[in-house]
Protein backbone atom coordinates (compact mmCIF):
# COMPACT_ATOMS: atom_id res chain seq x y z
CA UNK A 1 0.00 0.00 0.00
CA UNK A 2 1.21 3.13 -1.33
CA UNK A 3 1.12 6.47 0.78
CA UNK A 4 1.70 9.76 -0.19
CA UNK A 5 2.71 12.71 1.66
CA UNK A 6 -0.09 15.98 2.19
CA UNK A 7 -0.41 18.68 4.09
CA UNK A 8 -3.05 18.67 6.79
CA UNK A 9 -3.72 23.04 7.15
CA UNK A 10 -5.80 23.07 10.69
CA UNK A 11 -7.48 26.94 11.30
CA UNK A 12 -9.61 27.34 13.92
CA UNK A 13 -11.58 31.01 13.70
CA UNK A 14 -14.74 32.90 14.11
CA UNK A 15 -17.81 31.32 12.49
CA UNK A 16 -18.94 34.82 11.10
CA UNK A 17 -16.61 34.52 8.76
CA UNK A 18 -17.08 31.36 7.44
CA UNK A 19 -18.64 31.86 4.01
CA UNK A 20 -16.57 33.91 2.93
CA UNK A 21 -13.33 31.81 4.42
CA UNK A 22 -14.45 29.08 2.70
CA UNK A 23 -14.47 31.13 -0.88
CA UNK A 24 -11.38 31.97 0.05
CA UNK A 25 -10.19 29.00 0.45
CA UNK A 26 -10.85 27.23 -2.35
CA UNK A 27 -9.77 30.18 -4.63
CA UNK A 28 -6.65 29.53 -2.82
CA UNK A 29 -6.80 25.92 -4.36
CA UNK A 30 -8.30 23.78 -1.81
CA UNK A 31 -10.42 20.79 -3.08
CA UNK A 32 -12.28 20.30 0.02
CA UNK A 33 -12.40 20.98 3.58
CA UNK A 34 -14.17 19.59 7.00
CA UNK A 35 -15.61 22.24 9.48
CA UNK A 36 -16.30 21.53 12.98
CA UNK A 37 -17.77 23.47 15.36
CA UNK A 38 -15.13 24.73 18.19
CA UNK A 39 -14.85 26.42 21.65
CA UNK A 40 -11.81 27.56 23.34
CA UNK A 41 -9.54 30.33 24.98
CA UNK A 42 -6.92 32.44 22.99
CA UNK A 43 -6.21 36.14 22.79
CA UNK A 44 -9.11 37.50 21.89
CA UNK A 45 -10.58 35.35 25.08
CA UNK A 46 -12.80 32.85 25.74
CA UNK A 47 -14.92 31.64 23.07
CA UNK A 48 -17.86 29.56 24.71
CA UNK A 49 -19.96 28.67 21.05
CA UNK A 50 -23.01 29.25 23.18
CA UNK A 51 -24.46 31.82 21.07
CA UNK A 52 -24.22 33.44 17.63
CA UNK A 53 -21.16 35.94 17.90
CA UNK A 54 -19.72 33.54 20.16
CA UNK A 55 -19.06 30.85 18.06
CA UNK A 56 -16.03 29.22 17.06
CA UNK A 57 -15.07 26.46 13.96
CA UNK A 58 -12.52 24.77 12.96
CA UNK A 59 -11.61 24.20 9.34
CA UNK A 60 -9.27 21.57 8.33
CA UNK A 61 -7.77 21.20 4.76
CA UNK A 62 -5.93 18.38 3.44
CA UNK A 63 -4.03 19.58 0.22
CA UNK A 64 -0.45 19.68 -1.52
CA UNK A 65 2.34 21.85 0.02
CA UNK A 66 1.99 24.64 -2.61
CA UNK A 67 -1.83 25.04 -2.21
CA UNK A 68 -0.98 25.51 1.75
CA UNK A 69 1.46 27.75 1.09
CA UNK A 70 -0.97 29.79 -1.03
CA UNK A 71 -3.55 29.50 1.51
CA UNK A 72 -1.21 30.63 4.62
CA UNK A 73 -0.18 33.52 2.80
CA UNK A 74 -4.04 34.32 1.81
CA UNK A 75 -5.02 33.82 5.21
CA UNK A 76 -2.44 36.10 7.11
CA UNK A 77 -2.68 38.96 4.32
CA UNK A 78 -6.85 39.45 4.91
CA UNK A 79 -7.26 37.82 7.73
CA UNK A 80 -4.90 37.80 10.48
CA UNK A 81 -5.42 41.27 11.23
CA UNK A 82 -9.13 41.66 12.21
CA UNK A 83 -10.31 38.16 12.95
CA UNK A 84 -10.15 35.75 16.26
CA UNK A 85 -7.48 33.17 13.97
CA UNK A 86 -4.98 30.55 14.84
CA UNK A 87 -3.42 28.26 11.92
CA UNK A 88 -1.09 25.46 12.04
CA UNK A 89 0.42 22.67 9.49
CA UNK A 90 1.32 19.07 9.94
CA UNK A 91 2.03 16.50 7.31
CA UNK A 92 -0.12 13.77 6.63
CA UNK A 93 -0.24 10.55 4.34
CA UNK A 94 -3.11 9.93 2.46
CA UNK A 95 -3.99 7.02 0.69
CA UNK A 96 -6.00 8.44 -2.52
CA UNK A 97 -3.39 11.37 -2.97
CA UNK A 98 -5.87 11.82 -6.37
CA UNK A 99 -8.54 13.54 -3.64
CA UNK A 100 -6.00 15.94 -2.16
CA UNK B 1 -44.02 43.87 40.29
CA UNK B 2 -41.45 42.71 37.89
CA UNK B 3 -42.93 39.95 34.92
CA UNK B 4 -41.70 36.52 35.40
CA UNK B 5 -40.18 36.74 31.69
CA UNK B 6 -37.58 39.21 33.44
CA UNK B 7 -37.11 37.20 36.53
CA UNK B 8 -35.86 34.32 34.26
CA UNK B 9 -33.38 36.58 32.70
CA UNK B 10 -32.13 37.86 36.12
CA UNK B 11 -32.01 34.19 36.76
CA UNK B 12 -29.99 33.88 34.00
CA UNK B 13 -27.80 36.78 34.96
CA UNK B 14 -26.81 35.38 38.46
CA UNK B 15 -26.25 32.29 37.70
CA UNK B 16 -23.80 33.84 35.18
CA UNK B 17 -21.95 35.93 37.88
CA UNK B 18 -21.91 33.06 39.95
CA UNK B 19 -20.25 30.88 37.22
CA UNK B 20 -22.77 28.34 36.99
CA UNK B 21 -22.60 25.39 35.34
CA UNK B 22 -26.14 25.79 33.92
CA UNK B 23 -26.07 26.77 29.80
CA UNK B 24 -28.67 25.81 27.08
CA UNK B 25 -27.48 23.32 24.93
CA UNK B 26 -26.86 25.39 21.90
CA UNK B 27 -29.57 23.67 19.36
CA UNK B 28 -32.24 24.54 22.29
CA UNK B 29 -31.49 28.20 21.84
CA UNK B 30 -31.08 28.19 18.17
CA UNK B 31 -34.74 26.13 18.44
CA UNK B 32 -36.18 29.09 20.94
CA UNK B 33 -35.09 31.73 18.72
CA UNK B 34 -36.43 30.37 15.27
CA UNK B 35 -39.94 29.84 17.60
CA UNK B 36 -40.31 33.41 18.74
CA UNK B 37 -38.97 34.92 15.31
CA UNK B 38 -41.60 33.27 12.80
CA UNK B 39 -43.84 33.73 15.86
CA UNK B 40 -43.58 37.36 16.04
CA UNK B 41 -43.51 37.43 12.07
CA UNK B 42 -47.14 35.41 11.89
CA UNK B 43 -48.51 37.50 14.45
CA UNK B 44 -47.78 40.74 12.62
CA UNK B 45 -48.83 39.17 9.01
CA UNK B 46 -51.94 38.57 10.66
CA UNK B 47 -52.75 42.02 11.71
CA UNK B 48 -51.01 43.24 8.24
CA UNK B 49 -54.19 40.98 6.17
CA UNK B 50 -56.87 43.24 8.27
CA UNK B 51 -55.04 46.47 7.19
CA UNK B 52 -54.98 48.02 3.47
CA UNK B 53 -51.40 47.84 2.81
CA UNK B 54 -51.19 51.29 1.88
CA UNK B 55 -52.36 53.12 4.42
CA UNK B 56 -49.13 52.40 5.90
CA UNK B 57 -46.48 52.88 3.91
CA UNK B 58 -46.12 56.71 4.83
CA UNK B 59 -45.74 55.10 8.60
CA UNK B 60 -43.21 52.80 7.34
CA UNK B 61 -41.37 55.57 5.55
CA UNK B 62 -41.71 56.93 8.89
CA UNK B 63 -39.65 54.46 10.71
CA UNK B 64 -37.26 53.89 7.77
CA UNK B 65 -35.75 57.24 8.26
CA UNK B 66 -35.95 57.00 12.41
CA UNK B 67 -33.51 53.62 11.05
CA UNK B 68 -31.28 56.47 9.26
CA UNK B 69 -31.28 59.00 11.60
CA UNK B 70 -30.70 57.36 15.02
CA UNK B 71 -27.02 56.06 14.28
CA UNK B 72 -26.21 59.18 12.64
CA UNK B 73 -27.30 60.44 16.59
CA UNK B 74 -25.21 58.17 18.42
CA UNK B 75 -22.03 58.21 15.96
CA UNK B 76 -20.64 61.76 16.93
CA UNK B 77 -21.57 60.84 20.79
CA UNK B 78 -19.42 57.86 20.18
CA UNK B 79 -16.75 59.59 18.13
CA UNK B 80 -15.94 62.60 20.18
CA UNK B 81 -16.98 62.36 23.28
CA UNK B 82 -15.81 58.32 24.06
CA UNK B 83 -12.86 59.01 21.45
CA UNK B 84 -13.39 55.92 20.12
CA UNK B 85 -11.57 54.70 16.75
CA UNK B 86 -13.30 55.80 13.52
CA UNK B 87 -14.50 52.04 12.81
CA UNK B 88 -15.32 51.09 16.86
CA UNK B 89 -17.28 54.39 16.94
CA UNK B 90 -19.48 53.51 13.37
CA UNK B 91 -19.78 49.68 14.34
CA UNK B 92 -21.86 50.98 17.60
CA UNK B 93 -23.46 53.34 16.21
CA UNK B 94 -24.79 50.62 13.94
CA UNK B 95 -25.89 48.29 16.03
CA UNK B 96 -27.80 51.20 18.30
CA UNK B 97 -29.53 52.26 15.76
CA UNK B 98 -30.90 48.85 14.61
CA UNK B 99 -33.20 46.47 16.86
CA UNK B 100 -33.27 43.73 19.02
CA UNK B 101 -36.23 41.14 18.38
CA UNK B 102 -35.44 40.23 21.81
CA UNK B 103 -36.18 43.07 23.16
CA UNK B 104 -39.34 43.92 20.91
CA UNK B 105 -40.55 40.06 22.41
CA UNK B 106 -40.38 41.21 26.18
CA UNK B 107 -42.08 44.71 25.74
CA UNK B 108 -44.72 42.77 24.04
CA UNK B 109 -45.22 40.48 26.48
CA UNK B 110 -44.57 43.16 29.27
CA UNK B 111 -48.23 44.85 26.83
CA UNK B 112 -50.50 41.70 27.01
CA UNK B 113 -49.86 40.96 30.63
CA UNK B 114 -51.04 44.16 31.54
CA UNK B 115 -54.37 44.49 28.51
CA UNK B 116 -52.53 46.96 26.72
CA UNK B 117 -53.56 46.52 23.02
CA UNK B 118 -51.04 48.12 20.46
CA UNK B 119 -51.25 48.10 16.81
CA UNK B 120 -50.32 44.63 16.07
CA UNK B 121 -48.41 44.69 12.36
CA UNK B 122 -45.42 46.37 14.55
CA UNK B 123 -43.27 43.22 13.66
CA UNK B 124 -43.20 45.17 9.81
CA UNK B 125 -41.14 47.87 11.79
CA UNK B 126 -38.88 45.77 13.57
CA UNK B 127 -38.06 44.43 9.99
CA UNK B 128 -37.75 47.61 8.99
CA UNK B 129 -35.90 49.03 11.43
CA UNK B 130 -33.03 45.94 11.03
CA UNK B 131 -31.56 47.23 8.09
CA UNK B 132 -30.88 50.95 7.66
CA UNK B 133 -28.46 51.23 10.14
CA UNK B 134 -26.02 48.72 8.88
CA UNK B 135 -25.97 50.32 6.10
CA UNK B 136 -25.28 54.07 7.80
CA UNK B 137 -22.44 51.45 9.96
CA UNK B 138 -20.49 50.64 7.02
CA UNK B 139 -20.62 54.28 5.26
CA UNK B 140 -19.59 55.66 8.50
CA UNK B 141 -16.89 53.69 8.94
CA UNK B 142 -15.67 53.52 5.39
CA UNK B 143 -17.00 56.66 3.32
CA UNK B 144 -18.96 55.93 0.40
CA UNK B 145 -18.03 52.11 -0.33
CA UNK B 146 -18.33 50.30 -3.42
CA UNK B 147 -21.57 49.34 -4.28
CA UNK B 148 -19.89 45.71 -4.10
CA UNK B 149 -18.78 45.95 -0.21
CA UNK B 150 -22.64 47.03 0.51
CA UNK B 151 -24.30 44.43 -1.59
CA UNK B 152 -22.27 41.52 0.16
CA UNK B 153 -23.28 43.11 3.49
CA UNK B 154 -26.94 43.35 1.95
CA UNK B 155 -26.78 39.94 0.97
CA UNK B 156 -25.15 39.27 4.64
CA UNK B 157 -28.06 41.02 6.67
CA UNK B 158 -31.31 40.49 4.07
CA UNK B 159 -30.56 36.86 4.29
CA UNK B 160 -29.37 36.20 7.80
CA UNK B 161 -31.64 34.12 9.83
CA UNK B 162 -33.75 36.82 11.77
CA UNK B 163 -34.86 38.51 8.32
CA UNK B 164 -35.80 35.45 6.59
CA UNK B 165 -37.41 34.49 9.53
CA UNK B 166 -39.47 37.26 10.55
CA UNK B 167 -40.46 38.00 6.88
CA UNK B 168 -41.07 34.56 6.32
CA UNK B 169 -43.23 34.79 9.89
CA UNK B 170 -44.87 38.25 8.01
CA UNK B 171 -45.91 36.68 4.47
CA UNK B 172 -47.36 33.35 6.08
CA UNK B 173 -49.46 35.10 8.72
CA UNK B 174 -50.39 37.46 5.91
CA UNK B 175 -50.97 35.03 3.47
CA UNK B 176 -52.54 32.31 5.61
CA UNK B 177 -54.76 34.11 7.89
CA UNK B 178 -55.41 33.75 11.63
CA UNK B 179 -57.95 31.60 11.18
CA UNK B 180 -55.96 29.02 9.22
CA UNK B 181 -52.86 28.91 11.32
CA UNK B 182 -55.01 27.69 14.38
CA UNK B 183 -53.57 24.61 13.51
CA UNK B 184 -49.68 25.82 14.52
CA UNK B 185 -50.87 28.04 17.17
CA UNK B 186 -50.25 25.71 19.91
CA UNK B 187 -46.16 25.70 19.22
CA UNK B 188 -46.10 28.97 18.63
CA UNK B 189 -48.52 31.41 19.74
CA UNK B 190 -49.89 29.59 22.99
CA UNK B 191 -46.12 29.49 24.80
CA UNK B 192 -44.82 32.23 23.34
CA UNK B 193 -44.05 33.64 27.05
CA UNK B 194 -42.66 30.49 28.33
CA UNK B 195 -40.57 30.09 25.25
CA UNK B 196 -39.49 33.94 25.78
CA UNK B 197 -38.87 32.56 29.89
CA UNK B 198 -36.62 30.17 28.20
CA UNK B 199 -34.92 32.28 25.89
CA UNK B 200 -34.23 35.20 28.32
CA UNK B 201 -33.10 32.75 30.89
CA UNK B 202 -29.91 31.72 28.61
CA UNK B 203 -29.51 35.62 27.61
CA UNK B 204 -29.21 35.97 31.30
CA UNK B 205 -26.36 34.12 30.96
CA UNK B 206 -24.48 35.86 27.67
CA UNK B 207 -25.63 38.76 29.51
CA UNK B 208 -23.07 38.18 32.21
CA UNK B 209 -20.30 36.72 30.43
CA UNK B 210 -20.39 40.21 28.35
CA UNK B 211 -19.53 41.85 32.24
CA UNK B 212 -16.16 41.16 32.23
CA UNK B 213 -15.69 43.31 29.19
CA UNK B 214 -17.45 45.90 30.18
CA UNK B 215 -15.57 46.45 33.59
CA UNK B 216 -12.16 46.62 30.68
CA UNK B 217 -13.69 49.21 28.70
CA UNK B 218 -15.20 51.55 31.26
CA UNK B 219 -17.19 53.64 32.49
CA UNK B 220 -18.11 55.73 28.98
CA UNK B 221 -19.62 52.26 27.58
CA UNK B 222 -21.86 52.07 30.51
CA UNK B 223 -23.43 55.44 30.52
CA UNK B 224 -23.46 55.00 26.44
CA UNK B 225 -25.66 52.08 27.27
CA UNK B 226 -27.95 53.67 29.43
CA UNK B 227 -28.15 57.22 27.95
CA UNK B 228 -28.46 56.47 24.52
CA UNK B 229 -31.83 53.65 24.72
CA UNK B 230 -33.30 56.82 26.96
CA UNK B 231 -32.88 59.47 24.04
CA UNK B 232 -33.55 57.01 21.33
CA UNK B 233 -36.75 55.99 23.25
CA UNK B 234 -37.71 60.01 23.05
CA UNK B 235 -37.35 60.00 19.46
CA UNK B 236 -39.57 56.83 18.82
CA UNK B 237 -42.55 58.23 21.14
CA UNK B 238 -42.56 61.67 19.22
CA UNK B 239 -42.58 59.85 15.91
CA UNK B 240 -45.00 56.96 17.47
CA UNK B 241 -47.42 60.37 18.63
CA UNK B 242 -46.63 62.05 15.50
CA UNK B 243 -47.99 59.26 13.21
CA UNK B 244 -50.89 59.13 15.80
CA UNK B 245 -50.02 55.46 17.28
CA UNK B 246 -51.99 54.01 20.22
CA UNK B 247 -50.15 54.35 23.67
CA UNK B 248 -49.38 50.77 23.57
CA UNK B 249 -48.09 50.89 19.96
CA UNK B 250 -46.14 54.14 21.12
CA UNK B 251 -44.02 52.10 23.67
CA UNK B 252 -43.35 49.58 21.33
CA UNK B 253 -41.65 51.64 18.72
CA UNK B 254 -39.85 53.74 21.49
CA UNK B 255 -39.02 50.40 22.95
CA UNK B 256 -37.94 49.43 19.51
CA UNK B 257 -35.77 52.59 19.03
CA UNK B 258 -34.29 52.34 22.30
CA UNK B 259 -33.28 48.34 21.72
CA UNK B 260 -29.49 48.07 20.23
CA UNK B 261 -28.92 44.86 18.04
CA UNK B 262 -26.62 42.05 19.15
CA UNK B 263 -27.03 39.26 16.53
CA UNK B 264 -27.25 40.95 13.14
CA UNK B 265 -25.82 43.78 13.16
CA UNK B 266 -22.83 42.37 15.01
CA UNK B 267 -22.42 39.42 12.27
CA UNK B 268 -22.68 42.25 9.46
CA UNK B 269 -20.07 44.24 10.90
CA UNK B 270 -17.62 41.58 11.25
CA UNK B 271 -17.73 41.18 7.71
CA UNK B 272 -18.19 44.76 6.36
CA UNK B 273 -16.03 46.37 9.38
CA UNK B 274 -13.63 43.85 10.39
CA UNK B 275 -11.14 45.96 12.36
CA UNK B 276 -14.18 47.79 14.94
CA UNK B 277 -13.71 45.42 17.57
CA UNK B 278 -16.91 43.42 18.23
CA UNK B 279 -15.82 42.91 22.04
CA UNK B 280 -16.64 47.01 22.49
CA UNK B 281 -20.37 46.85 20.79
CA UNK B 282 -21.26 43.78 22.08
CA UNK B 283 -20.19 44.46 25.79
CA UNK B 284 -22.57 47.68 24.99
CA UNK B 285 -25.56 46.27 23.15
CA UNK B 286 -25.39 43.35 25.40
CA UNK B 287 -23.90 43.77 28.48
CA UNK B 288 -25.49 46.92 29.48
CA UNK B 289 -28.23 48.20 26.98
CA UNK B 290 -30.18 45.16 26.89
CA UNK B 291 -30.65 44.33 30.28
CA UNK B 292 -31.31 48.06 31.18
CA UNK B 293 -34.35 47.99 28.56
CA UNK B 294 -35.63 44.62 29.85
CA UNK B 295 -35.79 45.33 33.21
CA UNK B 296 -35.61 48.96 33.72
CA UNK B 297 -36.43 50.51 30.44
CA UNK B 298 -39.80 49.58 29.07
CA UNK B 299 -41.54 50.23 32.61
CA UNK B 300 -39.92 53.99 31.80
CA UNK B 301 -40.95 54.17 27.91
CA UNK B 302 -44.60 53.41 29.08
CA UNK B 303 -44.28 55.95 31.98
CA UNK B 304 -43.37 58.48 29.90
CA UNK B 305 -45.57 57.20 27.20
CA UNK B 306 -48.65 57.65 29.22
CA UNK B 307 -47.87 61.09 30.57
CA UNK B 308 -46.73 62.49 27.25
CA UNK B 309 -49.86 61.24 25.70
CA UNK B 310 -51.92 62.63 28.79
CA UNK B 311 -50.03 66.40 28.42
CA UNK B 312 -50.34 66.58 24.46
CA UNK B 313 -53.13 64.17 23.65
CA UNK B 314 -53.37 61.07 21.70
CA UNK B 315 -54.07 57.62 22.02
Amino acid sequence: MHQHQRRLLTIVTESAIEAHLLRDIQRWGAHGYTITEARGKGARGVREGNWEANRNIRIEVVCEDSTAERIVVGLREHYYDNYAMILYLSDVEVLRPEKF
Amino acid sequence: MIDPVVMFFLLGIVAGVLRSELRLPVQVYELLSILLLLAIGMKGGIELARQPFLTLVPQMLAVIAMGFVLPLLAYPVLLYMGRLPRSDAASIAAHYGSVSVGTFAVVVAYLSARDISYEAYMPVFVVLLEIPAILVGIVLAKGLVSGDSLRRSAHEVLLGKSIVLLVGGLLIGWLAGEEALQGIAPLFFSPFQGLLALFLLEMGLVTASQLGTLRRYGLFLLCFGVVAPVVAALCGLTLAWLLGLSVGGAVVLATLAASASYIAVPAAMRISVPEANPALSLAASLGVTFPFNVVFGIPLYHWATRHAYTIFGGG
